[in-house]
């Protein structure tokens, strides 16, 4: 008889929220009549990314201290429960994005997927051991990996799919066999006691261990698209449909980034002074690739890409200085910067449903004037992305340098704001388009014809775009009670 | 009674708000910009009788936490020369509100909120008393100017808005840098603690950010460009306001907050304020339209102040403040004259201009009155506060005093030729004999502006005896940095 270890179902409800939300869409796709597919499929991941998102509140709330549950493979803390949060409000947002979509085909496994995407993430946050980590990473890989494909009829959408399959692929490939090295070198999987086994047998420094902690920060770094793994992230956020973009650019980066904390502080605290460096440099060659590849962008989903890059760098910059002032910026940083990322890619979306055509700075031409909201709220999530007020992005940005100093690291900072500075030319080159072109620039010609004259306006869409307006715009003015809350999160952590 | 100071960053705020979310029509979204322009003026009114000048000190403050875990608040405030910095602000505002709304501009919601969430940003820079809530303000004040002028500026705006933007953000950001420093060595963002710093780099860090929006020589290249293409009443917003928050910047914080450093580099910030002063002047002289001269001279004036900023003393700061007083009002004033004379002439340029003053009288008079005041001519407000930088920076080094006196002469020199240039000589060719007079809108805006000016020629003790009273005054700044020899 195998001996089952008992299960905290209450730990695991987002995830079943999820997991069941994707069978309903399933179901829904082939046993229900084409007309309503889109609605049930999307209603059913409404469902669950809400019910997710209440019971991420709910665990939040009622475990004030860290537990180890199902035979410590899973933990279920404070700082696992603002990570699923976040991301089931990215995940609700982006439902909201993707509905008014052109796409019929498959439309119901689409929000199958999201929501099974998003039971993934919810349960690699929560991961406490490497089996559960790769467990998690591959489970929420996969269905993005068919998310991207999943547009037949858009150009590129196919090659995303193969390029993130295979560059992916290989990103966790490298995490696993980092994870065997580090098995090898100290014969634990669970977080804590690995951390435990490197002072009991006097690790530190061990090349063994040392190559397979490089391995762990590598096959994340893919995940995050932070440089030197970011080749593929341009490509695949351009040929991906827009809404899954948004929802990658937001949760994966959300859940790449929280893991990496929760990795390297409770698994390899002694070898601080290896990572550290490592992450620092890695979050100074995001910002340098991130914000100098942008600059010459054209397109608004490839800028955007490489904004994102640099934004790992921004949020790599806390991780990096190893404190629970570090800890609190990153769960800080990382609510805008969802809402942020969602919102941007929810304007393009909508500019791309109006022109049927992808989305470049010039066909942005007067695009302010013509849909007052989509443009004040795109201008905002601009200043947001460069870190200006009244946005949450400053306060983050703020935050995430006052964790390196803090942690001695003046020249991190000064790198922090140089990057910003840079930045700034490629965020109001967006604003410029929208607004200070004449509207004859307008590029509305034969090329991309608006069937009809003006396409309806998308409430779904522009409900989700207010929302991520009002994170992004709350975030700022509220900061006392959502760093409360970081603060709390990020005290799970062995700081 | 906090909420007095409060009110005068909500009341434009909420206006903004107001204008933005509710579809008005033109004229009615210039009235409420309007209403609240005037409800501004009202409640600095009140302001100047509720502040107590013989206490001196912070008052009206208002103090909220925001962030506790690093100690920042949303504290804002008054010393009696952000008072008077405020009164500059709500005045000129307003000036610049009653001449967008008669020139028309179109979108006419999206740029009255503009300028209502300016008018907000500008108040809150003059009485932030926390680092980061002063930077907020600050970055915010750039927001609403970059879209001000790309979108309603003239033909060279792209070129001109990229330019101020990247000069400004570059300086902000530095001073970002310096603020979280300062801000967590000292363990508050506050800035009425009581702490001081010997720190070079953080001192250069706010310095690059204030000497970058004054603009000190050689950091302005963003300003012809800017004040060229800018609608008139922005540029009189930019040279009349924005250039001041850095001034008060410098004070608020550069001086206050680090006595030693500023000892350390006061030579270089004068004798770079000595070459911006001449060079500007000598530029002003030979700027071929109207905007050039009020541009460069803003340039000059502002190298001028700072003069008297950076003497560091009783007469020095006083004239300062004053200074910026005058020069904010004259600035604003010729900038919206500018812009009314490009209406009726299409142009600036002093090649096609000229004979203005035949046949309308109050163009004439009031362009030469705010000309005269603005070259200092004894008995203006202008002269006395020139005259008191001049006392105080004499103290420092007689050198820079005569530099300040040579540069009097040349702004005579510059003024002089605008005035001829646009009011007599024989009417150019742009100048149609039908060109009217100015407006009673145009005059409702430059007239108030003017008057002030009048008022402090009469007065001007009104400011200099008021701005810095006991507490966190210029003594105390002055002893301050003698302490620290």
């Amino acid at each position: 008889v195998i001996k089952t270890p008992h299960v905290d179902w209450f730990a695991l409800a987002p995830e079943l929220f999820l997991l069941g939300a994707a069978g309903v869409a399933l179901m829904a796709a082939v046993l229900l009549p084409r007309r309503i597919r889109r609605d049930v499929g999307a209603l059913a991941a409404t469902a669950g990314f809400t019910g997710a998102f209440v019971y991420a509140i709910l665990i939040y709330v009622h475990t004030p201290e860290v537990q180890s549950v199902i035979a410590d493979s899973v933990r279920r803390d404070r700082f696992g429960a603002l990570a699923q949060v976040i991301v089931c409000g990215a995940g609700l947002l982006t439902v909201g994005v993707a509905f008014g979509g052109r796409m019929r085909e498959h439309i119901a496994e689409f929000y199958a997927l999201l929501a099974a995407a998003g039971a993934g993430m919810c349960f690699f946050v929560t991961a406490n051991n490497l089996m559960t980590l790769f467990l998690g990473l591959e489970w929420f890989s996969i269905s993005l990996y068919i998310l991207c494909a999943i547009d037949r009829e858009l150009e590129g959408s196919l090659e995303a799919g193969l390029k993130y399959l295979i560059i992916g692929g290989f990103g966790s490939a490298v995490l696993l066999f980092g994870s065997a090295l580090v098995y090898g070198a100290t014969g634990e999987i669970a977080f804590n006691k690995i951390a435990d086994a490197i002072s009991a047998q006097h690790l530190t420094g061990d090349a063994l261990l040392v190559a397979g902690l490089a391995m762990l920060i590598v096959g994340l770094g893919f995940k995050a698209s932070a440089a030197p793994f970011h080749q593929w992230t341009p490509d695949v956020y351009e040929g991906a449909p827009t809404p899954v973009t948004g929802f990658m650019a937001a949760a994966t980066k959300t859940v790449a980034l929280v893991v990496t904390l929760r990795i390297l502080r409770t698994a390899f605290p002694q070898e601080a002074h290896l990572w550290t460096i490592a992450l620092a440099v890695i979050a100074c060659a995001s910002l340098a690739i991130g914000n100098l590849a942008a600059l010459a962008q054209r397109s608004v989903k490839r800028m955007l890409a490489y904004s994102s890059i640099s934004h790992a760098g921004f949020m790599l910059i806390p991780i990096a200085s190893d404190n629970a002032l570090g800890a609190r910026a990153l769960l800080y940083y990382l609510i805008p910067y969802s809402a942020l990322s969602i919102g941007a890619f929810a304007v393009v979306a909508a500019r791309e449903r109006e022109l049927a055509a992808p989305v470049t700075l010039d066909n942005l031409a007067g695009m302010g004037w013509e849909r007052p909201l989509l443009g004040v709220a795109m201008c905002t999530f601009m200043f947001g992305f460069a870190g200006l007020p009244p946005t949450g992005g400053f306060v983050g940005k703020f935050y995430a340098f006052s964790a390196a100093y803090e942690h001695g690291w003046t020249w991190l900072v000064i790198v922090g704001v140089v990057a910003t500075a840079v930045s700034l030319y490629y965020y109001l080159a967006v604003i410029r388009a929208m607004y200070m072109r004449p509207a004859t620039e307008l590029q509305l010609g034969a090329a991309a014809p608006v069937a009809g004259g003006a396409p309806p306006r998308d409430a779904m869409l522009q409900a989700s775009v207010v929302l991520s307006l009002a994170v992004v715009v709350g975030s700022f003015i509220a900061v006392e009670p959502l760093i409360h809350v970081a603060k709390l999160a990020a005290e799970s952590l062995p700081f | 009674v906090g909420w007095l100071t409060t009110s005068l960053i909500l009341l434009p705020l909420g206006a903004a708000l107001l204008v933005w979310l509710f579809p008005w029509d033109p004229f009615t979204a210039g009235a409420i910009a309007l209403l609240a322009a005037f409800g501004e003026v009202g409640l600095w009114i009140e302001c100047l009788f509720r502040f107590n000048f013989d206490k001196g000190g912070l008052q009206l403050d208002q103090r909220t936490s925001w962030f506790s875990d690093l100690h920042v608040s949303y504290h804002v405030g008054m010393y009696g020369f952000s008072l008077w910095l405020v009164g500059l602000t709500v005045v000129v505002q307003a000036a610049a509100i009653i001449y967008a709304f008669w020139a028309g501009r179109t979108g006419a919601r999206a740029y009255f909120g503009l300028m209502l969430l300016l008018t907000a940003a500008i108040v809150g820079v003059f009485t932030a008393q926390d680092l980061l809530l002063f930077y907020v303000f600050w970055e915010a004040m750039l927001i609403p100017l970059y879209v001000l002028i790309g979108v309603w500026g003239g033909p060279g705006r792209l070129g001109a808005t990229i330019k101020f933007f990247i000069y400004t953000m570059a300086g902000s950001l530095l001073m970002l840098a310096s603020i979280i420093v300062l801000g967590l060595s000292q363990g508050t963002f506050d800035l009425t603690a009581t702490y001081q710093s010997s720190s070079d780099w953080i001192f250069l860090g706010f310095v690059a950010a204030f000497a970058v929006k004054a603009p000190l020589f050689p950091l302005h290249g963003w300003l012809p460009d800017a004040y060229r293409e800018s609608p008139a009443e922005v540029s009189a917003v930019l040279s009349g306001l924005v250039s001041k928050a850095a001034i008060y910047g410098f004070i608020r914080i550069a001086i206050t907050k680090f006595p030693e450093p500023t000892k350390d580099f006061r030579t270089v910030i004068l004798v770079l304020a000595a070459i911006g002063l001449i060079y500007g002047s000598l530029l002003a002289f030979r700027a071929p339209d109207i905007r050039g001269v009020i541009a460069y001279s803003s340039l000059a004036q502002l190298g001028l102040i700072t003069f008297g900023v950076f003497a560091v003393n009783d007469l020095g700061l006083n004239g300062a403040v004053l200074q910026m007083v005058n020069h904010g009002l004259i600035s604003a004033a010729l900038f919206l004259l500018a812009g009314g004379i490009e209406r009726r002439a299409t142009t600036g340029d002093f090649s096609r201009l000229g004979g203005f003053a035949r046949g309308r009288p109050l163009l004439a008079t009031v362009l030469m009155t705010t000309g005269i005041i603005g070259l200092a001519v004894p008995g203006s407000s202008a002269f006395a506060g020139e005259f008191e930088i001049l006392a105080g920076v004499f103290s420092v080094d007689w050198g820079y005093a005569v530099v300040g006196a040579v540069a009097i002469v040349l702004a005579a020199m510059y003024m002089l030729r605008l005035i001829s240039a646009v009011l007599h000589q024989s009417p150019g060719p742009a100048v149609s004999p039908q060109a009217l007079d100015l407006r009673p809108a145009e005059l409702s805006a430059v007239v108030p502006l003017v008057a002030c000016l009048l008022a402090l020629s009469v007065w001007p003790a009104a400011i200099t005896q008021r701005s810095f009273t006991n507490d966190q005054g210029s003594k105390d700044v002055s002893t301050q940095f003698e302490a620290a020899k």
